[in-house]
């Protein structure tokens, strides 16, 4: 489980975070949604420590993460960056094997290699794509490498960074549909941050809005569509008018005359 | 500007170039401290080995040739006002050794390496590349920063040893061709002029040059703003960076070495 107890982020005067409480339980797939610059991404590198907060706790099944030994705590982690983050210089394989190849339990090559095998054909991608390099990828076979990559070491939680941004409607079913799949077969608990609406309907058992530095609300995803809360209601419609300003009125009074 | 704002600027420019020069020292204190503990990168290493040293010598190699003919040019010009033609070939193997052949393969490298390594480092950053290291358990400074110092530490020398040998060459193929020296007397005077601390001083200045040259590199690429412009201005100052402190190093290390 993880706990989020009164998070605070600030970067200057900009703050990002202004007190954020959430929990996510075991097995559960958490969608965390907002519009862009409402401080998702900087709330799930703060539970993986890449980003240190200001204030407040983060614990992960009872343990601060800021404590304890740090490489036995990432290594419960699997994470799927939204730019995918391949490492350019290495082959596919060598990218879905990088955690396999490193550390006290690090494999043989070649047993490496067979996992990450596996773990491409488990997204869809055949052995022809093991030795290639990222940058001969299409996006979405980047995007279905970096999933494997971060399920290869069969992590105990999993975050997934805007999976579907850049991709085709097709192709963004694709990646919602193995990341719902992934996740019920792995057990594992996931955390995924979006705006996508096809995601949220796709991946989440739970929903946390994120906006104006805390969350507003919170619930089975089943409940969401039915939940009173304008904020939420805006933007899962995508409504324009509503009390989420979408642009600066006074900016756009002025530009009117 | 009132006097009280010019004096504000003034501190708030000394400040940032104080914490600039902290920062760089903190930074290759770490870097020193990665050195010596587990894990290492032994093929990260090689590749490093491979791209800093064994693809900068051409750049290394024509520079010194060219700055070899032309130095035996100009002390030839300039000797003759005091009909000194005769120590062309000692200063030649003098100058390249102890000033030219390090500080302008240091300055060769520092244009090829360092904005290389800071570029590329910046755009692992701009990627998210560095964030998916550490959630990967790798630690960025030993996996990325650590390998690069090592070899460029390591290879800066053996380029300048293989620049002085080439610039010295270039000396003496004027020296033959264009200025009338006899081949056999031309060598003769090199070798009996130069000597071991001659070279050797050139070495250790290629070292420390060579882990300024990866250090900046690293360092600005780590720092590296965000976009395509942020990679730009990493690159920029780090290459800016590296060509100032090898400078300034080489004055120290001159100091140091030649005048007690």
């Amino acid at each position: 489980m993880i706990t989020l107890t009164g998070v605070h982020k600030a970067f200057g005067s900009n703050h990002v975070l202004q007190g954020v409480d959430l929990t996510i339980e075991r097995g559960t797939s958490m969608v965390i949604i907002g519009g862009s610059g409402t401080g998702k991404s900087v709330l799930l590198k703060c539970v993986l420590g890449l980003v240190t907060p200001d204030r407040g706790t983060i614990t992960l099944d009872g343990q601060d993460v800021t404590k304890g030994d740090r490489d036995a705590f990432l290594a419960r982690f699997g994470m799927l960056f939204q730019g995918g983050a391949l490492f350019d210089s290495l082959k596919v394989w060598e990218n879905v094997a990088f955690r396999l190849r490193r550390g006290p339990q690090k494999l043989p090559r070649d047993e490496a290699r067979a996992i990450a095998l596996e773990k491409l054909a488990r997204v869809g991608l055949g052995p022809r794509v093991a030795d290639l390099f990222p940058a001969e990828l299409s996006g979405g076979m980047q995007k279905r490498v970096s999933l494997a990559r971060a399920i290869a070491a069969t992590p105990e939680v999993i975050f997934f960074d805007e999976p579907t941004t850049g991709l085709d409607p097709i192709m963004s079913g694709v990646i919602n549909a193995l990341i719902r799949e992934i996740v019920t077969e792995m057990g594992v608990t996931a955390m995924t941050i979006t705006h996508d609406m096809s995601s949220v309907r796709a991946i989440a058992d739970q929903v946390a809005m994120l906006h104006g530095g805390v969350v507003r609300w919170t619930g089975p995803v089943a409940e969401m569509d039915r939940a009173p809360d304008p904020w939420l209601q805006q933007f899962i419609h995508g409504r324009a008018e509503g009390p989420i300003e979408t642009v600066d009125r006074r900016i756009a009074v002025a530009a009117k005359g | 500007m009132t006097p009280a704002g010019l004096l504000a600027r003034l501190g708030r420019a000394t400040l940032g170039v104080l914490a600039a020069i902290g920062g760089i020292a903190m930074f290759a204190g770490s870097v020193v401290g990665h050195l010596f503990r587990p894990p290492f990168y032994p093929r990260e290493f090689a590749q490093q080995l491979l791209q800093i040293g064994w693809l900068s010598l051409p750049v290394v190699g024509l520079t010194a040739f060219f700055t070899g003919g032309a130095l035996a040019l100009q002390i030839y010009a300039g000797g003759a006002r005091f009909n000194a033609e005769a120590v062309v070939p000692s200063i030649v193997a003098i100058g390249m050794a102890r000033e030219l052949g390090p500080v302008l393969g240091g300055l060769m490298v520092a244009a090829r390496v360092t904005s290389s390594i800071a570029a590329e480092i910046g755009t692992m950053k701009v990627t998210e590349q560095i964030d998916a290291l550490v959630t990967l358990s790798t630690n960025p400074i030993k996996y990325l920063v650590v390998p690069r110092v090592l070899a460029a530490t390591l290879t800066v020398p053996l380029l300048v040893a293989v620049g002085d040998t080439i610039g010295i060459a270039g000396g003496w193929i004027v020296g033959i061709s264009q200025l009338g020296f006899n081949s056999a007397n031309y060598l003769k005077n090199t070798f009996d002029f130069l000597e071991p601390w001659d070279v050797g001083s050139g070495l250790v200045k290629g070292a420390a040059f060579g882990f300024i040259v990866a250090l900046m590199g690293c360092r600005y690429g780590m720092l590296s703003g965000r976009g395509a412009q942020g990679v730009g201005s990493a690159t920029k100052s780090a290459v800016a960076a590296a060509s100032v402190l090898i400078i300034a190093a080489n004055f120290l290390l001159t100091r140091l070495f030649f005048v007690t």
